[in-house]
Parts: C-alpha cells; sequence; structure tokens
C-alpha cells in the first residue's frame, strides 16, 4: 500500500499512540481478514456489522420483544419461563379508574400522578425551553462580539451530569441556601422550596431548561446563521421591519430547526429521570414523580419487585411518545408545506 | 450601539451570570467547613475561624476577639465554652485564665480552603474507588464505541448489500424508543449473561449506539469510493482499507463521538444504579447520589465530590469547546 498516514517526526507521544494503534488494529486483522476469503468482498460488510448489530441485538432488540412478553405476564419471578401469562391483566390494572381525571381514584394511583405530573412538566418544560432556546439564539445570531465564548457559556450546563446540576441546584434551593440568603435580604420569608409541591415543580421544569438549552441554542443558531443574509437585505430595501421580516423570513426558514428541537426536546422530556430523582426523589409525596421514576420503583426499587406491571407501563408509555412524535411530525410536515 | 445591541448584551450578560454563577457558587462553597456552611447569610469567599497554638494545650484553640470590660478589645483563645461564659487564655501568656461572656466574643476569621472536604471522602468514604470505577468505564466504553459504531458505519456506508437499508432503520428506529421500555429485560439479560455487579455490565449494552453509527455513517459517505478502489486493486484487504483509510479519514466524526461517548458515560446513572448494587463498584454518579441519599447530609462533603465529579468534563470542555459546539451544531443528534 502506497498510502499510510505519516505522523511528524518530533511527536513522540504521537507517534507512540499511532504504533499502538497500528498494532492492535493488526492484531485484530489476525482474525478477520482470513474471513475475507472465506466470504468474499461484498459480504466482509457483514463482518464489519457484526459486532454492532451483536450488541444492538442482545441488548435492545431482544430485550424490547421480552419487555413486550413482560407486559403480559405476572408474578414477582425475574424469568420469563416462571412467570404466568396473565393475559391483559397488567394493563387492566393500570387503567382501572372509576374518574380518570382523579388519581386517588385509580387502582394504580401512582401510575396516573406520574402521568398528570410529565403531562404538566413536558408541556411547560418543552414550551420555556424552545423560547428561551429560540431568543438566546436570535441574540447570539446578531452582530456581537465574543460570540463563541457566549455560546460556550450557555452550553456548558448542558455538559454536567444530571446528578451534579441536582446536588447543585438542591444546595441553592435549601432554607439557608444562595436563594433564600437572597429573599431574606429583600425582606422576604424564606421559602422551602423543594418541600412545597407547587414550587418543586416549577424548579424541576427550571433547572431542565437550565441543564438543556445550550444544546437546543445550538441547533437554533445553526439554522438561523444559514438563512442567506441577502434575503434580510432585500426586505430591508423594501422597507420591511424587522417584526415582519422575523415573521416572513427567519420564522419559515427556521421551522425545520424548530421541529427538530421540539420532537428531541419532547422526547427527552418524556424520559426525564436522573435529575428529577437526585432533585427531589419525586417528591413532595409524588409531587413531582415521573413516569420513568416510577417505572423504576415498580421494577426495581420497592420491596414486591413487580416487572410485569413495570413493563406494561412501559409499554403504554412507549406508545403514547409514538403517536405524540406522530402527531408532531405529521403538524411539522403541514406548516413546512405552508411555505411551497 | 444601538438599543438593541445594548438589551442584547444585558441579555448575555444575565445569560453568564445565570448559568455560571451556580457553578461558581458551588465551588466556593465546596471549600467551606462544615461550620461555615452552617452560617446565614452565607459569605462568598469561604472563612474559618483562625486557630492558634497554645503552649500547654494539646488542641488548636479558636481564637476571638474579645470586649472587656474597661472597653479594650483582646484577641484571646478560648479554651473551653460552658453556658453562657467562657473561659479564655492570652495565648502570650498563658497561664491566666480569663472568663468572659459569650456575647463579648467575635470569631477573628481568616480565608482558609478546607481542602480536607476533598481529601476526607477520597480516603474514608470510597469515592477513589468510584473515580476509579468512573474512568475505567468511560475509557473502555468509549473505546468500544468506537470501533464497534465506526465498523457498523462502514459497512452501511462503503457496501452494498440486501438487507442494508433495513438494518439501517432498525438501529436509527431505536433512536425513538425510550430507555425505561428495556429497563427490566436487560436487567435480565444481565443477569443471565452474569455480569450484574460487574462493570462490563455497564459498559457493553450501551455500545451500540445509534447517533454513533448515524453520526460516522453520514461522514464515511462522503469518502470517495475511488480511494477503497484504489486500495483494492493495490492487494490490500477491506480490514485495511477500513483502518487505514477510512478510519484516518474520519478523525474529525470520530472525535466528536469520542467526545460525546465520554460525556454519555461519565454522566450515565439509571443504568448503573440498575445494574451496581455493591458499593465498591459505584461509579461516581451512583455514588454521589448514594451519599447525599443518607440521612444526616455532610453537605461539605458532597459538594466537594460534587465539584470533583464535574472537574474532568470541564476540563475536557475548557480546550476542546469549540470541536464540541460546531461538532453538534451539524450532527443535530444527541442520544
Amino acid at each position: 500500500m502506497k498510502r499510510s498516514p505519516r505522523p511528524a517526526a518530533k511527536d513522540l507521544p504521537g507517534r507512540l499512540a499511532f504504533g499502538g494503534f497500528a498494532a492492535v488494529m493488526s492484531l485484530l486483522g489476525l482474525a478477520i481478514e482470513p474471513l475475507q476469503r472465506l466470504f468474499g468482498v461484498r459480504r466482509m460488510a457483514w463482518v464489519f456489522l457484526a459486532p454492532n448489530l451483536a450488541i444492538f441485538g442482545i441488548f435492545i432488540l431482544f430485550p424490547m420483544a421480552m419487555n413486550f412478553y413482560y407486559a403480559f405476564t405476572g408474578g414477582t419471578a425475574l424469568y420469563p419461563q416462571d412467570r404466568p401469562f396473565v393475559g391483559t391483566q397488567n394493563f387492566e390494572r393500570i387503567f382501572a379508574c372509576s374518574n380518570y381525571l382523579d388519581p386517588s381514584t385509580c387502582r394504580e394511583d401512582l401510575f396516573w400522578r406520574a402521568v398528570f405530573n410529565s403531562g404538566t412538566f413536558v408541556l411547560l418544560h418543552v414550551a420555556g425551553l424552545v423560547g428561551f432556546a429560540l431568543v438566546t439564539a436570535l441574540v447570539l445570531n446578531a452582530k456581537i462580539r465574543a460570540r463563541g465564548f457566549f455560546r460556550s457559556v450557555y452550553f456548558y450546563p448542558v455538559l454536567l451530569s444530571p446528578v451534579v446540576v441536582a446536588l447543585l441546584w438542591k444546595w441553592i434551593l435549601q432554607r439557608d441556601g444562595l436563594l433564600n440568603a437572597i429573599r431574606v435580604a429583600l425582606d422576604l420569608e424564606r421559602v422551602l422550596f423543594l418541600l412545597n409541591a407547587d414550587w418543586a415543580m416549577f424548579w424541576v421544569i427550571f433547572v431542565t431548561i437550565w441543564a438543556n438549552m445550550g444544546f437546543h441554542t445550538l441547533i437554533l443558531l445553526a439554522g438561523l446563521q444559514s438563512i442567506p443574509a441577502e434575503l434580510y437585505e432585500a426586505a430591508q430595501i423594501d422597507g420591511t421591519g424587522p417584526l415582519r421580516s422575523f415573521r416572513h423570513i427567519t420564522l419559515p426558514l427556521l421551522m425545520p430547526n424548530v421541529m427538530v428541537v421540539l420532537v428531541l426536546a419532547m422526547i427527552r422530556a418524556v424520559q426525564q429521570f436522573d435529575l428529577v430523582y437526585v432533585l427531589t426523589g419525586g417528591g413532595p409525596g409524588s409531587a413531582t414523580l415521573l413516569m420513568v421514576q416510577y417505572i423504576y420503583e415498580v421494577g426495581f426499587a420497592s420491596q414486591i419487585q413487580r416487572f410485569g406491571l413495570a413493563a406494561s407501563a412501559s409499554v403504554t408509555l412507549g406508545v403514547v411518545l409514538l403517536i405524540i412524535t406522530l402527531i408532531q411530525l405529521r403538524v411539522g410536515r403541514g406548516s413546512e408545506s405552508h411555505l411551497a | 450601539m444601538h438599543a438593541t445591541d445594548w438589551l442584547a448584551y444585558a441579555y448575555l450578560a444575565v445569560g453568564v451570570l445565570v448559568m455560571f454563577g451556580p457553578v461558581v457558587w458551588l465551588v466556593a462553597s465546596s471549600f467551606k467547613t462544615a461550620a461555615g456552611l452552617l452560617e446565614f447569610p452565607p459569605t462568598f469567599l469561604p472563612y474559618a475561624q483562625q486557630t492558634v497554638e497554645v503552649d500547654g494545650f494539646d488542641q488548636l484553640l479558636p481564637l476571638f476577639d474579645v470586649t472587656l470590660e474597661d472597653g479594650n478589645v483582646r484577641r484571646l483563645a478560648q479554651i473551653r465554652r460552658v453556658g453562657i461564659q467562657a473561659q479564655m487564655v492570652d495565648p502570650a501568656a498563658p497561664d491566666q485564665r480569663i472568663t468572659v461572656g459569650i456575647d463579648q466574643r467575635e470569631q477573628v476569621r481568616e480565608l482558609r480552603l478546607a481542602w480536607e472536604n476533598y481529601t476526607v471522602p477520597l480516603r474514608r468514604f470510597n469515592f477513589l474507588s468510584y473515580l476509579r470505577n468512573s474512568v475505567v468505564v468511560t475509557i473502555t466504553a468509549t473505546i468500544i464505541t468506537l470501533l464497534v459504531n465506526s465498523m457498523a458505519a462502514f459497512a452501511l456506508s462503503k457496501y452494498r448489500f440486501r438487507g442494508r437499508n433495513l438494518v439501517f432503520l432498525l438501529i436509527i428506529g431505536t433512536l425513538m424508543i425510550p430507555i425505561s421500555v428495556i429497563l427490566v429485560p436487560v436487567y435480565l439479560v444481565i443477569t443471565q449473561v452474569g455480569w450484574v455487579n460487574n462493570l462490563w455490565g455497564v459498559i457493553i449494552p450501551g455500545a451500540a449506539t445509534p447517533t454513533g453509527v448515524f453520526l460516522l455513517r453520514q461522514y464515511m459517505l462522503t469518502i470517495p469510493d475511488q480511494l477503497l478502489d484504489a486500495g483494492r486493486i493495490d492487494g490490500a484487504s477491506e480490514w485495511r482499507l477500513y483502518w487505514q483509510i477510512v478510519l484516518p479519514l474520519s478523525a474529525p466524526a470520530m472525535a466528536v463521538l469520542a467526545i460525546f461517548s465520554v460525556m454519555w458515560r461519565w454522566n450515565d446513572f439509571l443504568w448503573p444504579l440498575i445494574v451496581l448494587t455493591r458499593s465498591e463498584l459505584f461509579t461516581l454518579q451512583v455514588g454521589l447520589n448514594a451519599f447525599q441519599g443518607e440521612l444526616n447530609v455532610q453537605w461539605h462533603y458532597v459538594l466537594a465530590m460534587t465539584v470533583l465529579t464535574l472537574l474532568p468534563i470541564t476540563v475536557v470542555f475548557a480546550f476542546l469547546q469549540r470541536f464540541i459546539t460546531t461538532g453538534i451544531a451539524s450532527s443535530g443528534v444527541k442520544q
């Protein structure tokens, strides 16, 4: 082979790293290259796909199918063969409510409380997230100095782990924490934020927006920057005001990015667990109990692990998520065809 | 400057405060002593009471400024406090004991960084193990992810075979599936394989990332096929084509995936929470959560370990921020 990458002579660590890399690859090649004689060039694609497909099949596809089966079984055993088939009993149990709008009338009241909490959370979180991300992207898109710096500032919280973010804000929201210190300095009463149901939900929404906004800001900013400047210049020459050019140029051309942000944010909001679990633990009581935490508790964290119920709850959640996403995509496509 | 420019800068300034402020506050708080954390209203910088060594006493004695009856203020060290009275001594003249009321004292404070907040949990509370486990999981998982995903992306971008589109759609389709749908059965599979309470049970299941395959495939599609054909004519095996041509040319996308993988793995919480029940195997995230969940929360330790947990990612960010922010903008997807 005449072509091979050459590292710089003076870069010893780089050369060592490359040498190590080459050695490992050659070693792997000892096992893989003979397969080429067996399968031929075309079929080598499957050899390359094999590791990924194996992990994917064993740890994602197979469990997905299994989960479906589990939803129709009962008992407390972990292994499927030890679990009695109970048909739709788990689903019936979940949907056993005399009044669907009042969780306390339901057999699985925690499930429905989680449904309402998740619903509230997803709506307010996504609305706030997209709103703030849009405004921030617009500000960052303007002619300002040190844009790279500000972009990084908004992105930094995205890198922090949910556990870190939750603990950090838990500390600030303490009875004698920073926020209450400010309140007292302003002559206001202290508030036990995380012990009050409404405040807890507010802060859950605020902190999750805080932690995720930067990511979506970047996506919208990239979209804004790809809108050709000539469009705005032409509009200006025509005498169009900034508000009108926003409505008729920016918004329509940004719509695809906004749709991406909406769908991504919504999917992640429905699956929210880590941050809320550490921040409030679902509390006070079950005021901030979200769907995934419910599934986790039912399947893993209770005295009696009810795998069947957890599985059926997760199947229900998956179906709802699928429906919402499809609706969103349908609506999105409708607004795009407006442009044409 | 326009009025709108002022507004923009004001908004950005508030943004810096709201985005960075909490973390700065966290770091500042982590250096305060347990007593310092209990103070209200809190100070920004970590102040602790000064202590002094006095002849005839084993322990360091706290220092106070005491207002005496004659109005003079003397700097005295406190031996003990009983009720509303405190027994003090002049460090220069340790034989004479002076008794004052506690209202007459005022703490003498100095700027002190409580490094023990960091060292004690590492030594006494298993945090060194947590750190080691997190590092092992993150590095191993990232290497495996890079290898396995790039091989799959190579197959899906540079080969034509029956079922190619189906496989790709299958992989991408699972992006939408919430992890909660597979929690229970993956746990079953892990149990069968014997990987419960084993770091491999945390490393392997997440290695076949759809996002990674998607990202790398998109990038590899831009590599001209002629390069591969030329290599084949020269007699190179497919494996060599993969790692000597395609991989080096895919370096930018691999770098983005590496950064993502490090981030996902370091921050992973739910899955390690389920798989690992023995505390010596906990990763930093799980260990941190367990530590703060105890009845009497030792905030000075929790805060310090929280800072420790966010340190590596912050360092990576500081050096690679341009990479990260442009990489995400162009790919537009995250797991």
